[in-house]
């Protein structure tokens, strides 16, 4: 049985004494939410912090509201997320793409975004890293995936971020000196250690999507119709016209980097466009271009790099208005629409 | 009515099966869930090196950490043990030298499972780190370092060469020879139930040890040689398995260290494997590189096949030896072959040991041929499904390998999928991008001999009535899920016309029940149930004569049906199985009888003509549908049609569910499953690890990954089996992987010629067919091998007599080939 | 920083009793049910979130007990397979997977059942696609999922019939 270390657990009832409790720790301390990622993370030993900060018992970090947008607290689980109406589309397919029913059901969308960067030399066990001796990441010195670099190239894996950066959310960080909103974007920084631009004192308190009139939608490459990590995520968010011309257009991808982020030259290419086959084909050969996995994730990195044309494709398609439900069932073994 | 005509009470029924309440309540319990008072628990130290001498272990730390017992390592173990009498390679703790990634070194017994792994961090080891192997074809330019110094020469374990018939004159004369190379991955089991022990000293001094184990009785042998102890002080429990499929075939290294650990402790001592440890424990399907040479005639006969086999085989023997046999052995039985050769190599690298996998060996070899068949098929402008019609083998003939084919339904199972499918209307004739793919397979029916040599039976039961009407029966047969007890109970009611809800089982426990040889090969069934018929009968013999005296009637006339035991003439005229049992314990003393099996002496008297013979084969075809995107190469497969052979289905709703199981497991072998390494530049680090020893990245399909399946059972009993049933445990699986390599083929004309087949290699071969090269993806090369002289035997058809030919000399004139 | 304690005491509600419990903090509720409580029925293949053996119902919702921390388990409902049977009576899934071949080695079942018993408590009314749907983080290394779907569509019938 694999077991976890022994640590130290509080339980904070509010944002605030959750912060102070964090401050107070230090780095010693993490946050815990739905623990679906951390839990594993320490059972391998990657994480061992010495204390756990619970999220569980705040109440605020459950809450919804509709105003301009709609916010979402950070501590809704992934099936809460299912089953409020608002959720927009892209974020919808996401989130219903995310593991499985069970983890979405303990995960939230909080942790979701916080969610440690993934490698296939790292997310193994302490006696499987020992005999590798370790990684950049975690305990050693070499990167594995590319011996030369200095940077680790650990890739992020959250669905819901590419959803969300396409949709132009923001999130917002609580520290014990105060609170900040930056895009959700600005969250990642392109570093497999140090995914996040979160300080150590911070919590991601909630998620504010503004209200865009935005068609989206989230295509996921994985192996399986379930379990499985994104090793390719495309989300587009597009606003139209009357006309059928693309207004804004936001273009995002996951799990191609250390960081989820906008593709921001197709986006720009959109504007003004209507989804003809050309415009298609050059939006997403744009896209494409940028994804540029490493091999350090399941199924064959050239492929993977092949097809970020076509999940592209798919996105862009559905948008326009064809009809993708076959194909999204033979790719995502799903039946989803907005 | 007569007394053997009656209608079956049970076979044949849908029924619940007899473990069935007990799994649905949670309440059947698995090794890990046993509790023992003042129990102990160990965890095993691991190599971290692929390949290295053990110069210095220090556990002095470790033995004072708080709450632990006592520290086990090489030292304690000198006698070594492996499932097959010649190749005893292996240590329950390696006294000096690890050749793999998690080969154990050392174990801990705690208090609890967290304090022996704390103290596992404890012990000091000094490794001197030797070059590694990693592949057969370093394995053959490296002949040093030996990882073992036994074997045929270097790294080479098993080397086999066999000749039945004058196979290259044979494809001289044919019209066509095909040659084709494939490549079958290696993967695992990876049953549900991490593998957990329970080692005790019982009150009267003995050992008890309760295991996940397929084969308890080789386990019990291993047991008393590395414990140096009496194996009648030893009793080894099968607890029920969370899942085999060949994985807990061999005695394992946790088996041997816990036992050992409770009899210095004299304290209960229980482990359960980790994930990641089932992982290296692995003894899964083998990496196979094979190259075949095909003659047929244009009419699409096959004249003769060369196989050459090069098996990767892990640190370990293992089952190595009949996994190399078993990558050819088989393949004559399902089409008529005339002239075979057949070479295979085994060699030793620094991997977790492979062994048998459901198929044992059998599946590699079988993708192979169904594909090349594929390939002649096209070739000769033929339907696949009617080449294969015209050449299956005949019921009671001989192969060229001497192996005796007894019923076979193959024929009648390639007509059902062919219609069920719509085969002759959608066939090559779907569009772009949708396919449909045939392969077929045959599978033993249990090995012909045992794994040690011996000539005493395979199977025994034991048969117990009570006055209370109750039925014990008892027997060494292991319960993996695939249904054992249920098939047992099924026997011993059917004979005795009761219900099995009055059957109490008592298996796999070394101490109480007689002998079975365990749960592989496919042989329970047939096996065990042929002793259960035996001992059953038996007893209905006793019964039927008291029975007869109270009725006035001759024994033969007397029916046990419906839980009555009554005349075959008057029905009405009998008495209940109860009062039966009473009149014939009255008559006869205590009800017990037993019954034994062992097979048939097979016909081939050649050295290794053990390996093959088995009383019956079961039979199987089977037709993939697949959707191919051309853009991209993702596969999906919506639908699957199988038929299976079995003889006759003695529960049909657990048949079912083997060849459904069966299915599935080939489906993920074919797209997605396998056990594969990495190693890291050589410049930097000597790693060679596992590249992925967990659940989420072994990919196994999910709920939504699995099409529904059409299953068609083919009754036709045979002979040799209890009521006619053959296995169904493993044969399914077979076609499974070249249908769909098959159906790949058919939908966009790409021929991947290796498993797994992914949509990289699918999107490469297209890419090869757009630029106008061939398009496919597969092994370029076979290296060469130095196989031995071949043993020459001569085909039935030609007037051998089932013996070795010694001299050249010795073959007599032969008759030409047909051409 | 506090000293860690060597055990918790907490109650939770087991199968609908009301149960102490006492176990060292690092443990998962996975833990605590198997080797606490003795409740071996809930069962475990990897530890890690990847097979779905050890799923239970947490206040009703089909959860992963290996990654659930049992010391936020205090006062809430925990539903196990031990707990499916009324009596001697069983479940309608129980009934269903023993007579339809829902269950070979038995090792993914109770996973499998209590995942299902949370779908059909929900709506008893569902298609062979939302079945699979839901098992979808339970995996089966024996079945091939068929038969497993068999059972959970007629056990579901049959709730439908007793609802009426
Ligand atoms: C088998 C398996 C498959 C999975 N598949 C997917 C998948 O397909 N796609 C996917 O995206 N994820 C996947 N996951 C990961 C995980 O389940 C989800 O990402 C989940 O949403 C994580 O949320 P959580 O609440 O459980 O996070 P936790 O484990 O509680 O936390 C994750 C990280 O975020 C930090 N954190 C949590 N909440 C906050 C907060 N409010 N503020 C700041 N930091 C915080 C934690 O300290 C921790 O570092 C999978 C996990 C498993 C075990
Ligand atoms: S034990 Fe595998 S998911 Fe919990
Ligand atoms: S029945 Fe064996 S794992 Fe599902």
């Amino acid at each position: 049985m694999m077991r976890l270390p022994w640590f130290d657990y509080r339980a904070p009832r509010s944002i605030a004494e959750a912060a102070k409790i964090l401050a107070g720790e230090g780095p010693q301390a993490m946050l815990i939410a739905g623990g679906t990622d951390l839990l594993p993370n320490m059972k391998r030993r990657h994480q061992t912090p010495k204390v756990l900060v619970s999220l569980k018992g705040i109440p605020e970090l459950k809450k919804v509201s509709n105003g301009s947008g709609i916010v979402f607290g950070s501590g809704l689980t992934l099936s809460e997320i299912l089953n409020i109406e608002k959720t927009p589309t892209a974020l919808r397919q996401a989130t219903a793409q995310i593991a499985t029913a069970h983890l979405r059901n303990m995960g939230t969308l909080g942790g979701n975004l916080c969610l440690d960067t993934r490698c296939t030399y790292y997310n193994q066990n302490y006696e499987w890293r020992k005999a590798i001796d370790f990684c950049l990441k975690k305990d050693g010195a070499t990167c594995w995936v590319a011996t030369a670099s200095k940077r680790c190239v650990a890739v992020s894996s959250t669905d819901t971020a590419p959803a969300l950066i396409a949709l132009n959310a923001s999130v917002v960080l609580t520290g014990s000196s105060g609170e900040r909103e930056i895009p959700v974007d600005a969250l990642y920084r392109n570093d497999g250690i140090e995914y996040l631009s979160r300080r150590p004192d911070e919590i991601l308190t909630a998620i504010k999507i503004p209200q865009k009139n935005f068609k989206s939608t989230y295509w996921k490459l994985r192996r399986r119709g379930s379990f499985d990590f994104p090793i390719l995520g495309v989300a587009v968010a597009l606003r139209f016209s009357s006309g059928n011309i693309i207004q804004d257009a936001r273009v995002a991808l996951g799990a191609v980097a250390s960081r989820p982020f906008l593709v921001e030259k197709a986006s720009e290419y959109l504007k003004g466009k209507a989804l003809s086959d050309d415009v298609i084909a050059e939006a997403c050969a744009m896209i494409a271009s940028r994804a540029k996995p490493m091999d350090n994730t399941d199924m064959d990195l050239y492929w993977r790099k092949e097809v970020a044309d076509d999940f592209a494709g798919y996105a862009l398609r559905e948008l326009r208005g064809d009809d993708m439900r076959a194909m999204r069932m033979r790719i995502a073994r799903q039946e989803l629409t907005g | 009515m007569s007394a053997q005509e009656k209608r079956f009470d049970v076979v044949g029924k849908n029924r619940r099966r007899v473990d069935g309440r007990a799994k649905a309540t949670g309440q059947t319990q698995f090794a890990d869930d046993l509790v023992l008072p003042r129990m102990l628990h160990c965890k095993m130290l691991r190599s971290p090196h692929p390949h290295a001498v053990i110069e210095e272990i220090l556990t002095a730390k470790a033995a004072k950490h708080p709450g632990v017992h006592l520290v086990l390592t090489g030292k304690d173990f000198p006698v070594p043990f492996g499932i097959m009498p010649v190749s005893l390679d292996e240590h329950a703790l390696a006294p000096e030298r690890v050749r793999y990634v998690g080969d154990p070194i050392a174990a801990v017994v705690a208090k609890d499972e967290q304090t022996a792994a704390e103290a596992l961090e404890l012990i000091e080891v000094k490794f001197r780190v030797l070059p590694t192997i990693s592949s057969p074809q370093e394995a053959l330019q490296n002949p040093e370092p030996r990882i073992h110094d036994y074997g045929e020469q270097g790294n080479i374990h098993r080397n086999q060469s066999y000749e039945f018939g004058d196979v290259e004159e044979a494809l001289a004369a044919s019209d066509h020879v095909f040659e084709d190379t494939f490549f079958f991955e290696g993967n695992t089991h990876l049953a549900m139930e991490q593998q957990a022990s329970l080692a005790a000293v019982e009150g009267d001094g003995k050992l008890l040890l309760t295991t996940s184990t397929q084969n308890p009785h080789y386990l019990h042998r291993q047991l008393s040689r590395v414990l140096q102890m009496p194996a009648a002080h030893i009793r080894v429990i099968a607890a029920p398995n969370g899942g085999g499929f060949g994985g807990k075939c061999d005695p394992a290294n946790h088996e041997m260290v816990v036992a050992k650990a409770a009899l210095v402790l004299g304290r209960p001592v229980k482990i359960c494997l980790t994930r990641e440890e089932v992982f290296y424990q692995h003894r899964g399907r083998h990496p196979v590189l094979m190259k075949f040479r095909t003659g047929v005639t244009k009419d699409g006969k096959l004249t003769a096949m060369h196989l050459q086999t090069l098996l990767d085989g892990g640190g370990y023997g293992s089952h190595g030896p009949a996994s190399t046999f078993y990558t050819g052995v088989l393949t004559p039985v399902t089409y008529e072959l005339p002239r075979f050769k057949f070479e295979a190599c085994r060699t030793f690298t620094n991997k977790p040991p492979c062994g048998p996998k459901r198929g044992h060996g059998t599946p590699q070899p079988r993708f192979g041929q169904e594909v090349q068949l594929d390939k002649i098929a096209e070739k000769l402008k033929l339907d696949p499904a009617e080449l294969r019609l015209n050449m299956v083998t005949k019921r009671d003939s001989l192969t060229a390998s001497w192996l005796r084919i007894g019923s076979t339904g193959l024929a009648e199972c390639i007509r059902q999928v062919v219609a069920r499918s719509d085969w002759k209307s959608r066939y090559d004739k779907l569009p772009f991008g949708r396919g449909l793919g045939l392969a077929c397979s045959a599978y033993m029916c249990g090995a012909g001999v045992s794994i040690y040599w011996n000539k005493m039976p395979h199977s025994a039961v034991q048969l117990l009535l009570d006055r209370s009407g109750q039925v014990t029966v008892f027997c060494g047969a292991t319960e993996l899920g695939q249904g054992s007890d249920d098939v047992l109970a099924t026997i011993v009611a059917e004979v005795l016309g009761i219900d099995t809800g009055l059957v109490r089982c008592v298996t796999g426990d070394t101490g109480i029940t007689p002998i079975d040889l365990g749960s592989y090969s496919s042989r329970v069934t047939i096996m065990m149930g042929n002793a259960a018929l035996q001992a059953a009968e038996r007893v209905r013999e006793t019964m039927a004569e008291a029975a007869s005296e109270s009725l006035g009637i001759p024994p033969d006339r007397v029916v046990f049906s419906q839980g009555r035991v009554f005349a075959a003439e008057d029905p009405g005229k009998g008495m209940s199985f109860v009062e039966a049992i009473a009149l014939a314990e009255a008559k006869s003393g205590t009800l017990s009888t037993v019954g034994s099996y062992s097979p048939p002496k097979a016909p081939g008297k050649y050295k290794g003509a053990g390996v093959g013979p088995s009383p019956a084969y079961s039979f199987s075809a089977c037709v993939v549908e697949t959707e191919v995107d051309p853009r991209t190469g993702w596969i999906t497969v919506p639908k699957i049609w199988i038929a299976h052979d079995i003889g006759r289905a003695l529960n049909p709703v657990l048949a079912r569910g083997q060849v459904i199981g069966g299915i599935y497991m080939g489906l993920g072998e074919a797209l997605m499953e396998e056990q594969v390494f990495r190693r890291l530049p050589p410049k930097l680090s000597g790693a060679l690890v596992h590249r992925m020893p967990s659940m989420l990245e072994y990919k196994s399909l999910t709920s939504l990954d699995m099409p529904e399946v059409d299953v068609a059972l083919i009754e036709d009993p045979d002979p040799n089996c209890p009521f006619g049933a053959k296995e169904v445990g493993q044969g399914p699986l077979l076609p499974v992987m070249p249908a769909v390599a098959n159906a790949i083929y058919d939908a966009v004309g790409v021929r991947i010629d290796e498993v797994p087949i992914t949509p990289d290699k699918v999107l490469r071969a297209l890419e090869l067919k757009n630029a106008g090269k061939n398009p496919r993806i597969g092994p370029e090369q076979f290296p060469s091998v130095p196989y031995p002289k071949p043993i020459f035997v001569l085909p039935p058809g030609e007037g051998g007599d089932g013996g070795e030919l010694k001299s050249p000399e010795d073959k007599p004139e032969r008759k030409k080939v047909a051409a | 920083m506090a000293a860690i304690p060597e055990r918790v005491h907490l109650t939770y509600l087991v199968n609908g009793e009301e149960v102490p419990v006492s176990f060292a903090p690092y443990k998962t509720l996975l833990e605590v049910l198997r080797e606490d409580l003795n409740l071996t029925g809930t069962k475990h293949g990897c530890e890690l979130g990847e097979c779905g053996a050890c799923a239970v119902l947490i206040d009703g919702e089909p959860k992963l007990s290996c990654l659930t921390l049992a010391l936020e388990c205090g006062g809430r409902s925990i539903q196990t397979v031990e707990g499916l049977a009324q009596g001697t009576t069983l479940h309608p899934l129980q009934a269903a997977f023993a007579d339809h071949g829902g269950s070979q080695c038995g090792y993914c079942t109770p996973g499998m059942l209590m995942t299902a018993k949370a779908l059909l408590d929900g709506n008893p009314n569902v298609s062979r696609e939302q079945i699979k749907q839901a098992i979808s983080g339970n995996l089966c290394r024996c079945t091939g999922y068929q038969q497993i779907v068999d059972a959970i569509e007629s056990a579901a019938a049959e709730m439908r019939g007793a609802r009426k």
